[in-house]
């Protein structure tokens, strides 16, 4: 059953063939009308007005955070933060929770397999309070040395981050593995960038155990500008917050001030109420076709699509066999340089990745400077492959025989 | 979006003489007594390419490219250095001038003969997000030539 005609940016192009949904997805109607009759019908600024308009565009917002904590399994709506996305989740945890509890002498442990919004954060508040930054290092099939993780770990761990998906090659991590290693052996605090994990797969975010789970909605079909994090409420509680302004505080002073309650003290000026409603239609899709059904599709692209391409001599597919991925084929064909592959495929209205993919240090320990990517959600389908597979042969010839 | 326009545009971009420029590069690796070295890289795409640059006077006697990248990057580098070979800094200059107009989109650039195989280049100006690709190379250059004049 084809799902494009849910999508009217895939209905109004039919010769298109997107495969860049790791990077950010196609909206279907039910996010757009959302965020229409949102602004038709509710909008108002929310927590502030004392009459009706105003009420039901808190009621909105309101409602959005329940549906939304309910689909990544937290208990407790306020401890769920409404964020502009994953990269603004990490770097508020970076700031107010790194801050306040990392010192000199500590550890922090991150991975080569991660984004550089789940890095970079890491690294410089290492820099800034002079811990000391310890780089997961990675299996040749791309997947996490686990032996290495665990060489790192002890009492002066601190804090681990952690992507659950990695948006490059498309390994998923075992989380509930690693956290079982790091509470045996540390009190750290656990950091999942959850980016690449929301859209494509069932999180509980309470019975995962990480104590910070990071995403985004326009990877999940929703719009592009808000996005969440999630804490546990006695670590939301002790944080300072990050950003100071309208509706975060309580009482001002002349020479101080006390901050609201959660969710409302990490959500400083006017929420994006309409972004946030945008995003819960965006979760009533996905519930709709069943996250169980959204991998199982995914993966059977993935694995048709890597089959199809491993038989063209010169190409070389990075990370796990395509069982254990999420909708990610990262792969490189000969020396053919990977933008020049994505302009060719551009010319057929085939959208591919072509870069580091925001991570450079997996780029690094792959040895290459860049890859292809292919990523695929739930609106593709078979033709999409076989666009693709006919492009890439397509470069090839453009190339001549030469492909080496 | 996809059409038979584009499929053209594709093929004017990755000529032959691209191509042989990307597999067998002229002038690459080190040159030796080099009087200034730049190296520029576009983080986007991870492309870097190095320019090495002799002078004699007010002419660029010899130069040599390095790095690594995608073949719009490196036959632009290769082109470029057969093309300034030679040639006294204002003539550099014009050519780098009349080859950024050419990659925008000039037309009477791309007519200019003065631009000698480069010229290959021309198709480039059809697609925005490689125009960086092909800018790279003379972006090192006019960076050597301005550390040469400080």
């Amino acid at each position: 059953m084809s799902r494009r005609s849910d999508f009217p940016l895939l209905v109004a192009n039919p010769g298109l063939h997107y495969l860049d949904s790791a990077a950010t997805s196609q909206k279907p109607s039910v996010v757009l009308d959302a965020l229409r009759n949102f602004y038709e019908t509710a909008n108002a600024n929310p927590h502030r007005g004392a009459y009706a308009l105003s009420v039901a565009a808190t009621d909105a917002y309101d409602g959005a955070r329940q549906k939304v904590a309910g689909f990544v399994g937290v208990a407790d709506p306020d401890c769920l933060i409404f964020t502009r996305g994953t990269t603004e989740s990490l770097n508020l945890i970076a700031t107010s929770w790194g801050r306040t509890n990392l010192e000199a002498g500590d550890e922090i442990i991150v991975t080569a397999l991660d984004h550089h919004a789940n890095f970079v954060p890491w690294q410089q508040l290492a820099i800034s309070v002079g811990a000391t930054l310890r780089i997961c290092e990675i299996t040749s099939e791309g997947r996490l040395d686990l032996d290495c993780f665990a060489q790192f770990l002890s009492p002066k761990t601190k804090l681990v981050a952690v992507g659950h998906v990695s948006n490059a090659l498309g390994t998923i991590n075992p989380i509930k593995e690693i956290v079982a290693m790091v509470r045996e052996r540390t009190d750290a605090v656990i950091v999942c960038d959850g980016a690449q994990g929301v859209p494509h797969l069932r999180v509980g975010f309470d019975e995962l155990g990480v104590d910070f789970y990071a995403f985004s909605g326009h990877k999940m079909c929703g719009p592009m500008g808000i996005g969440g994090l999630i804490g546990k409420r006695e670590l939301l509680e002790a944080m300072p917050p990050y950003q100071m302004g309208g509706d975060m505080v309580e009482f001002v002073y002349d020479d101080r001030t006390t901050w609201n309650v959660l969710p409302h003290k990490f959500e400083a000026g006017t929420p994006n109420a309409a972004d946030a409603v945008g995003l819960a239609a965006a979760v009533g899709y996905l519930e709709g076709i069943g996250m169980d059904e959204v991998l199982r599709h995914e993966r059977s692209l993935v694995a048709e699509a890597s089959e199809r391409l491993s038989q063209i001599e010169g190409i070389t597919i990075y990370g796990p066999p395509a069982a254990e991925r999420s909708g990610v084929v990262s792969f490189t064909l000969g020396d053919v340089h990977p933008h020049d592959l994505a302009t060719i495929l551009d010319g057929d209205g085939i959208c591919i990745r072509a870069g580091n993919h925001c991570a450079q240090p997996l780029m690094r320990r792959l040895d290459v400077s860049a890859t292809a990517r292919a990523s695929f959600y739930v609106y593709n389908e078979k033709s999409d492959i076989d666009a693709l597979v006919e492009g890439v042969l397509k470069a090839k010839e453009i190339f001549g025989h030469a492909v080496v | 979006m996809p059409s038979s326009d584009r499929s053209a545009q594709i093929g004017a971009l990755y000529q032959e003489m691209i191509l042989d420029h990307y597999r067998r590069p002229r002038n690459k690796g080190e040159l030796e007594r080099a009087d200034e070295s730049v190296l520029m890289k576009n983080p986007l795409c991870g492309d870097e390419i190095g320019v090495q640059v002799r002078f004699d006077g007010d002419v660029v006697s010899d130069l040599s490219f390095s790095g690594r990248g995608c073949s719009i990057s490196q036959a632009s580098a290769s082109m470029m250095t057969q093309l300034v070979k030679g040639k006294k800094l204002e003539e550099v200059e014009a050519l780098r001038s009349k080859f950024r107009d050419m990659v925008m989109g000039d037309a009477q650039a791309a007519d200019d003969s003065a631009l000698g195989s480069a010229r290959a280049l021309s198709g480039v100006c059809k697609f925005p997000a490689r125009v960086k690709c092909a800018l790279l190379a003379w972006n090192a250059l006019e960076t050597a030539l301005a550390k040469r004049t400080e």
